[in-house]
């Protein structure tokens, strides 16, 4: 969206590290070679749960080019990313609880010897049930995978309830009830995960790291190595691609720390890809049942939402994962009445957590698929049906999440519009069809991880005598443009060039704390902190040059790298001479801004996952071609319209849109992390079906269809210059409407994730012989859950509260001494 | 050209162009042109994502030919012509890709990026005004997780095309 007043922001732009990028001389962790150098290999264990009986590294010493072995002797301090499950420890101690779970490490003179070395550390091992399937966690409480957690192998229980959804349902004209499944899928970032430690000159410890949270890595190396987190630097270098692969604190991290601390040289890791599918920590395979209960005139009564999450072997994100699955299906469209209920088991897999949509896009899939259904049964146009529950605008939902701008409607008419969708939707020839999905996503968590009164992101900047101004933020660029983010906002507001505007970022010694690139946070919590800070600035300049000119401060503008009269533009001078002029009146120029974001309304337990300062939207229409013989499934088109907000470098928002579209096709279509038993002659281990990129099937330039992307630009208060997020929202509403588009195409229902020619093909067959119409879960399990907590909806009369709570002053100490705990020296 | 033995841990001297400049450097013999490179000639700009010639992130050119320098023998490549990412750069100005790629929005996290830059040109180089079929079938065996691929694509059209770009300020 063009606005006279802005010159950077709105403008299509080469991004500010784009040369870097294109020529190679972005420096990846990988790429960091130092003087004296050793490298690190993992040990990691080949069964899937077992007792450590012993560790033998007496062999692995001796080979000539080892100088150290680690095992978890040297680790006796548990982590983790979440206050509530510090359940990792850097290399295992007691127990493995999934192939892959690092036992030993050897540091090396170079990479093969260390490979070499590990294969002479002996473990003994006593083996242990495994743990497979969700299944298998709920029936068997014993042997426990971790000793904490609601019960048995359930790790998180989670039941909620927004007012009297069985009297809604039982009074509603129709009540739905289906159940859906998506299966786990990996982030598989092209960039494996590395990282380098080192004492630095002076005697500190220094990491660098692929991470997209220094923050997070810089707590856990400070809890698990029990060091003064002042004397530790946490780097985090550009990542390779992240989306939420890189957002743990990983035990690699801080095996090379210790292991550099120990030698006083460097030592670097790097994951070979087959590591990467097993540290994953991407997408939850979840299970749900959705019972929604709809009126005559079309609107919705209440709906009741069961998940079953399966968490693999660790806490990670998972508490929130488990939350999220349940918390946003109210920011789309307005439900009276909700329930919500969700549990997360260990299993003897790899950790799921935080993948691109985090813990949402699986109940978005099984929500818009069943709309779908009742759109259907209720004869009405999808898009239509949809139109008729969109949310309000600036209103507060059942579960007291606050919505601000919803430009959603637009979207929906975007999308139908540029489709063609009224002369396509049931109309196309046997084979082909169009499915309409939306959704929404958070413009960043509300609340923090570790519960503080902290800003969430903050800005400094330095202005210098050359004109030249520097900015500091923690924030990380994972590819998305974070940086670029930054010096747009400081370059606008200042008046100048974003190529005059240096960007310092994601280092723990040098740059203001932000919490990281996760949650898609950055934009709009760095984003204001940046506007703040250098708004700051240029009332300092601005005071300093009406001082010299005589020139009322508000009659000053900043504009191509001048500060002048705006009644008189030729008085004036230029943004160099400005700043001497403000460095001789004021001393040295800096400034800071920070970003805390708005108090939730929710005051309930669980109420601090799914508040956001604002949330995007999007809908989109896939078009289909199906072979009703095979099941070949092919996207050609897909429309999709984003409620950005504003649009800061519509050259990256457009990028941002078309590979979330592209991530969801290979989600909708192909992505699978799954696992196999090997015969029990072998190991009987659990391990990854294809823990490669050639086996695990992601879409390729030839399988991208066309994407027609429309921006919809309604600034949003909340944001800098209006912006709304962008990175995750796009993903959401493709699975679905890959589903939908399906059902029109060949009429059957494939209510699972991925949608692949062998299920269409079972749903056809079952079509043809009678029987349901389908591919999908039966049934979803019986699961004692406990009684919800009982809050009522804002226009029921609540507050936020739930009426049936126990002592909220406990929980907060509680909270407290987990937050501290945290930062322990 | 192959050497006849290579003993374990005794390095063995290379002798090829890179980036239109004679090395010689002595070099393990089990490395890895993308090793060698990497490690041996500190030229980063080339990346890894598999090792296994699977993802494409590693690829340069070897006389000229799209080569996944993961899958070849550093020795392999004795007296042959190698060109990574940092050879496109030619009088000090960027390659037409390297500009319409920052321009256009075809580096993401750039992680991909030097394997696609290197293949695409071998494609312009050959046909210097491919269709977008052949532009697809060019990078197929190169991923990139960050794009979902369209911006590529036009970059390497707006090159082939050499249009000016709709861009404020000078290339830099």
């Amino acid at each position: 969206m063009s606005d006279g007043s802005l010159k950077v922001i709105g403008e299509p732009r080469r991004r500010v590290d784009g040369r870097a990028k294109v020529t190679g001389q972005t420096r990846f962790a990988d790429d960091i070679v130092l003087p004296r150098m050793l490298h690190c290999k993992l040990l990691r264990s080949a069964v899937p749960h077992a007792r450590i009986v012993s560790v033998d590294t007496t062999k692995a010493e001796a080979l000539d080019g080892v100088h150290l072995v680690l095992t978890g002797d040297a680790f006796p301090i548990a982590y983790g990313v979440l206050p509530v499950s510090h359940d990792e420890h850097a290399l295992c101690r007691d127990k493995v609880r999934f192939v892959g779970d690092p036992v030993a490490a050897v540091i090396a003179v170079d990479e093969a010897t260390a490979a070499e070395a590990t294969r002479l550390v002996h473990v003994e091992y006593e083996p242990l049930r495994t743990f497979a399937e969700p299944a298998d966690s709920l029936a068997h409480p014993e042997p426990r995978i971790h000793e904490y957690g609601d019960e048995g192998n359930i790790h998180k229980l989670v039941s909620l309830q927004f007012g009297d959804v069985d009297a809604a349902l039982a009074a509603a004209d129709h009540v739905f009830d289906d159940t859906f499944f998506f299966e786990g899928s990996t982030h598989l970032p092209i960039e494996q995960h590395a990282a380098v430690g080192l004492k630095d000159a002076d005697g500190k410890l220094v990491v660098y790291s692929s991470t997209q949270t220094p923050h997070y890595v810089h707590r856990a190396l400070a809890k698990s190595l029990a060091m003064p987190a002042a004397h530790i630097r946490v780097i985090a270098t550009p990542n390779g691609g992240g989306f939420g692969g890189k957002s743990d604190p990983f035990n690699h991290e801080i095996v090379v720390a210790k292991a550099a601390w120990l030698l006083d040289r460097p030592v670097k890791i790097c994951l070979t890809r087959e590591e990467v599918f097993y540290c994953h920590r991407g997408r939850h395979p979840v299970l749900m049942r959705f019972r929604t209960g709809v009126r005559k005139d079309g609107t919705l009564a209440g709906v009741d939402l069961q998940t079953l999450l399966d968490g693999g072997a660790y806490g990670s994100y998972g508490v929130a994962s488990t939350f999220y699955t349940g918390a946003l299906q109210t920011v789309t469209y307005d439900i009276p009445r909700y329930r919500f209920r969700g549990c997360r088991v260990f299993t003897n897999k790899p950790p799921c957590g935080p993948k691109r949509g985090h813990g949402t896009p699986q109940a978005r899939f099984g929500q818009e698929v069943q709309l779908d259904k009742i759109a259907e049964r209720l004869d009405v146009d999808p898009a239509d049906f949809r139109l008729r529950i969109v949310a309000p605008p600036g209103s507060l939902t059942a579960n007291y999440l606050r919505i601000g701008t919803i430009a959603l409607a637009d979207c929906i008419h975007s999308v139908v519009r540029q489709s063609d969708w009224k002369n396509t939707f049931r109309k196309l020839p046997r084979g082909r069809g169009v499915g309409l999905a939306c959704s929404s996503y958070l413009s960043g968590a509300g609340l923090p991880i570790n519960w503080n009164d902290l800003p969430h992101s903050g800005v400094q900047l330095k202005l210098d005598r050359s004109g030249g101004v520097t900015a500091f933020s923690g924030a990380t660029e994972i590819g998305q443009g974070s940086d670029d983010v930054l010096v747009a906002c400081v370059a606008e507001v200042l008046g100048i060039d974003p190529f005059d505007v240096r960007a310092v970022t994601g280092d723990t010694d040098l740059t203001p704390v932000d919490l990281g690139s996760y949650s898609s946070r950055v934009t709009l919590m760095m984003g204001n902190a940046a506007v703040e800070a250098a708004t700051r600035a240029r009332d300092l300049i601005a005071d300093a040059v009406s001082r010299r000119l005589g020139v009322p401060h508000e009659r000053l503008t900043f504009a191509e790298r001048r500060v002048f009269d705006a009644s008189n533009p030729s008085t004036g001078v230029s943004f160099q001479e400005a700043v001497c002029i403000a460095e001789a009146q004021f001393g040295t120029i800096g400034t800071t801004g920070s970003y805390t974001p708005p108090k939730p309304a929710a005051h309930f337990k669980g109420g601090g996952v799914g508040p956001s300062p604002t949330y995007s939207y999007s809908a989109a229409v896939v078009e289909v071609d199906v072979d009703p013989d095979t099941g070949w499934i092919r996207v050609p088109r897909v429309w999709i319209a984003h409620d950005i907000g504003r649009a800061l470098n519509p050259t990256l928002v457009r990028g941002q849109v078309e590979g979330s579209v592209y991530m969801g096709l290979g989600e909708a279509l192909m992505e699978e992390q799954a696992f196999r038993r090997l015969p029990a002659r072998l190991s009987h281990a659990l391990v990854h079906k294809f823990p490669s990129i050639l086996e695990y099937k992601s879409p390729t330039t030839l399988d991208m269809p066309e994407i027609f992307t429309d921006l919809i630009e309604h600034p949003d208060a909340a944001g800098p210059f209006g912006a709304k997020e962008v990175g995750q929202g796009p993903l959401l509403p493709i699975m679905p409407a890959v589903a939908n588009a399906v059902y029109d195409a060949v009429g059957v229902r494939i209510d699972e994730i991925p949608i692949t020619p062998q299920k269409i093909v079972k749903a056809l067959q079952a079509k043809a012989a009678g029987r349901d119409a389908r591919y999908g879960p039966a049934a979803f399990p019986p699961i004692r859950w406990p009684e919800p907590l009982l809050v009522a909806p804002p226009w029921e009369g609540g507050d936020g509260r739930a009426s049936n709570e126990p002592s909220r002053k406990k929980r907060k100490a509680e909270a407290g001494v987990e937050a501290t705990a945290g930062v322990r020296a | 050209m192959t050497p006849e033995v290579v003993e374990p841990g005794v390095k063995v001297r290379l002798s090829l162009v890179v980036n239109g400049e004679r090395v010689e450097t002595l070099v393990d013999g089990y490395k890895t042109l993308l090793e060698a490179l990497r490690e041996d000639l500190q030229l980063t700009g080339t990346k890894h994502g598999c090792e296994l010639g699977e993802c494409g992130a590693c690829a340069v050119l070897v006389d000229g030919e799209p080569t996944l320098s993961c899958l070849l023998l550093a020795l392999e490549c004795a007296g042959r012509d190698v060109v990574t990412v940092e050879g496109l750069v030619s009088d000090g100005r960027l390659h037409p890709l390297q500009d319409a790629f920052a321009d256009l929005g075809a580096a993401q996290c750039g992680y991909c990026t030097p394997g696609i830059l290197v293949t695409a040109r071998a494609l312009l180089d050959r046909e210097p005004h491919p269709t977008r079929e052949r532009i697809r079938e060019a990078l197929s065996g190169n991923l990139c997780r960050c794009t979902g691929y369209l911006q590529i694509i036009e970059a390497v059209e707006a090159a082939a095309a050499l249009v000016p770009h709709a861009t404020r300020g000078p290339a830099r």
